[in-house]
């Protein structure tokens, strides 16, 4: 499976969305610019980047105790979801993107000196590498020029050897690591760490054989010194295999199967990955997540809350027997107050229990009665956008030069047939509770899209029918940009049969459980094509 | 040998059964002498399919439906019973044809039946009380 190339044509633009926040160089990530690879300048405003921050937060539990630690450390999401469980107002919804503001301009700052740091020790390291070879041959001629002999017939083929072994090492980096960055992530890949490492060392020994052995004894024997530089050449080529195959070739074959839940309404697909770190498993699944995954619509999960909400009104408890209820203060004295909690909680429990409920009643009907209006609305819309598709009509080229007067393009067409189907259309989007994520600017600009390529009115709605998954819309309607990446192992460590983690965003969270595939054993079985043989079973029943 | 293996016998094995004799004059119809019932079974046929039997290896020879008031019925054939002898010719391994065939000879009008069923185990076995072998 090949990540990384997929998302380089993509031009999201990285610096207008987030108004004067955003530093507008989000240009290169930093662990590809671990790696020796020849700098070119480029202008870092013409990159295109997906801007999908994964950070960790300090040893975060993954489940379960949040109810111990919530006093002792400052959960980031903490206010957002008590925010977004009272209200899906306006004003809860510009307070989450207030905080999100917020943290992103702290993100931003932290992590640019992170990724300035690595790209210049990738730079140097890629001028090393490079300038190399070239050193060791331009060195004798700088410093022993009358010593040296002269280059003979097999020493010039060298030359070229080395010259084209040079430029596909140019080229085979620019490939590999050349490739614009999808993500940046909490810790050091540590494949491409140890990689520059071992390039670094081998660079060293190098120079330092050369200039104890060659330097120092001032060696005349050119052609060695050329076929010198030549191993060196060859080696940087076996290392970039090398590279190819840590990074790209091994997590090819599938060995995991992820499950991936979202929290709010338990979306659930399942992926398979090869061997990979945990941080890399997590962008390889944010990724799907993002071709996938149905957009995710707050507005659906207010029924649920309500519904919750009401089972938690419908009883008060109260302490008829007159003990004072202690004050949930220090360790000691608390045993008194948890212990009146518990069994408060446990009566109501039992209460509510035993009360007779008949929410499931109506929920039955208000889902029956939700179906009936929509499928109504929905074909009523049918209906109004069938009937505003007739009245336009793609004008065919000899018609042309007839009827000059009423000839409109596309965008015009839509401007004409569009509020002919715009009620009907606002109120399905209203009765499914999509209407924020399609605005009358993109439902125009969509619907001379179908114009201009001939689809039906059909094809039109399907956009409209059912939630596609998050990509199809604009980034304002995400709701799902900066991802926290919540694990109980080591971020670099591999995936494990059995491993849990988190990627938590504002609004909800996505948890990943991971299994591993299991080893087959496949058995041989031969059949003698001979060996089909067949008879006949019956049971006839005569009368007599 | 046990009283129990009369309906799940295997072919070439010694047999002990309670068995009722039954006697059935054939009715002219037409120009076919016909008893009124069907018979199933036989050692060609698969035993598998057999409603009847005890045994699902049993390849005897099962009445498996009975004509009401025919003839077999008043005389006292009922569904299910094995037929283990047709006027003194073995039944119980012998093909589907052959049992139709002795059956079904034109030159004879009554047929003595020797049936066995279940129920007549029973009745014996009541009988015998506590003093079974």
């Amino acid at each position: 499976m090949d990540t990384e190339s997929t998302y380089s044509g993509y031009s999201y633009y990285s610096g207008r969305s987030r108004g004067s926040h955003r530093h507008g160089e989000r240009s290169r990530d930093h662990h590809h610019q671990q790696h020796h690879h020849h700098h070119k300048s480029r202008s870092k405003d013409s990159r295109s980047e997906k801007s999908v921050t994964i950070n960790t937060p300090p040893a975060e539990p993954l489940l379960g105790d949040s109810a111990h630690h919530g006093e002792q450390f400052q959960d980031d999401n903490w206010g957002e979801t008590t925010t977004a469980v009272t209200g899906t107002s306006e004003h809860s919804l510009s307070q989450e993107d207030i905080v999100r503001i917020t943290k992103d301009l702290e993100d931003s700052v932290g992590l640019n000196c992170r990724r300035y740091l690595t790209l210049s020790l990738a730079v140097v390291l890629g001028l090393l590498v490079f300038l190399t070879p070239l050193a060791f041959l331009v060195i004798p001629h700088l410093l022993w020029p009358d010593k040296l002999q002269s280059c003979g017939t097999a020493c010039e083929g060298l030359f070229i050897s080395v010259a084209f072994k040079l430029l596909i090492l140019l080229l085979a980096v620019w490939a590999l690591f050349f490739r614009t960055p999808k993500a940046s992530l909490p810790r050091v890949f540590v494949f491409r760490a140890l990689l520059s490492v071992l390039v670094l060392l081998f660079v060293l020994s190098y120079w330092l054989f050369y200039g104890v052995r060659i330097i120092d004894t001032q060696d005349q024997n050119y052609q060695g010194i050329v076929q010198y530089a030549v191993s060196l050449v060859d080696a940087l080529l076996f290392i970039h295999y090398l590279a190819i195959v840590l990074l790209e070739l091994r997590q090819l074959q599938p060995c995991f199967s992820m499950c991936v839940t979202r929290s709010t309404d338990g979306e659930t697909r399942h992926y398979n990955l090869g061997q990979l770190s945990i941080q890399r498993a997590a962008l390889a699944i944010l990724q799907h997540y993002y071709c996938d995954f149905p957009v995710h619509n707050p507005a659906l999960l207010s029924a649920s809350k309500s519904r919750a909400a009401k089972h938690l009104a419908g009883l008060k408890v109260y302490n008829v027997d007159g003990e004072l209820a202690a004050p949930p203060a220090e360790g000691p004295g608390n045993n008194a107050g948890a212990g009146m909690a518990q069994s408060q909680s446990r009566a109501m429990i039992a209460a509510a229990a035993r009360r007779r409920d008949t929410s499931h009643n109506e929920l039955y009907y208000e889902e029956a009665e939700l179906e009936r209006r929509v499928r109504k609305r929905k074909a009523r819309l049918v209906v109004a956008v069938e009937e505003a598709f007739t009245h336009v009509k793609r004008l065919q080229e000899e018609e042309q030069r007839r009827a000059p007067g009423e000839v409109m393009d596309p965008r015009e067409a839509a401007q004409a047939i569009f509020p002919s189907m715009a009620r009907a259309l606002q109120k399905y989007l209203r009765t499914t509770k999509q209407q924020h994520c399609h605005s009358m600017e993109s439902i125009q600009q969509h619907l001379a899209f179908c114009i201009t390529n001939n689809m039906t009115p059909k094809a039109f709605l399907e956009s409209y029918l059912a939630p596609g998954p998050t990509l199809q819309y604009s980034r304002d309607h995400w709701l799902a940009r900066q991802w926290t990446l919540v694990s109980e192992d080591s971020l670099t460590s591999g995936l494990k049969d059995g491993a849990i983690f988190l990627l938590k965003c504002v609004d909800f969270s996505l948890v990943v459980t991971c299994r591993r595939i299991p080893y087959i054993q496949l058995a041989e079985e031969y059949i003698d094509p001979k060996s089909h043989k067949f008879v006949l079973r019956l049971q006839s029943e005569t009368s007599v | 040998m046990n009283h129990n293996d009369t309906l799940n016998h295997s072919p070439g094995q010694p047999l002990t059964a309670v068995v009722e004799r039954i006697e059935i004059k054939k009715l002219h119809q037409g120009d076919n002498l016909i008893m009124g019932f069907s018979i199933g079974g036989g050692i060609d046929q698969d035993p598998a399919q057999n409603p009847f039997s005890q045994d699902k290896c049993d390849k005897g020879i099962y009445v498996t439906r009975i004509t009401a008031k025919g003839p077999a019925e008043l005389a006292g054939l009922m569904m299910g019973d094995k037929i283990l002898q047709v006027n003194g010719w073995d039944m119980t391994m012998v093909t589907h044809d052959r049992a139709r065939k002795r059956l079904t000879k034109k030159k004879e009008d009554v047929v003595r039946l020797l049936v066995t069923r279940k129920s007549l185990e029973d009745a014996v076995k009541k009988s015998m009380g506590p003093y079974q072998k």
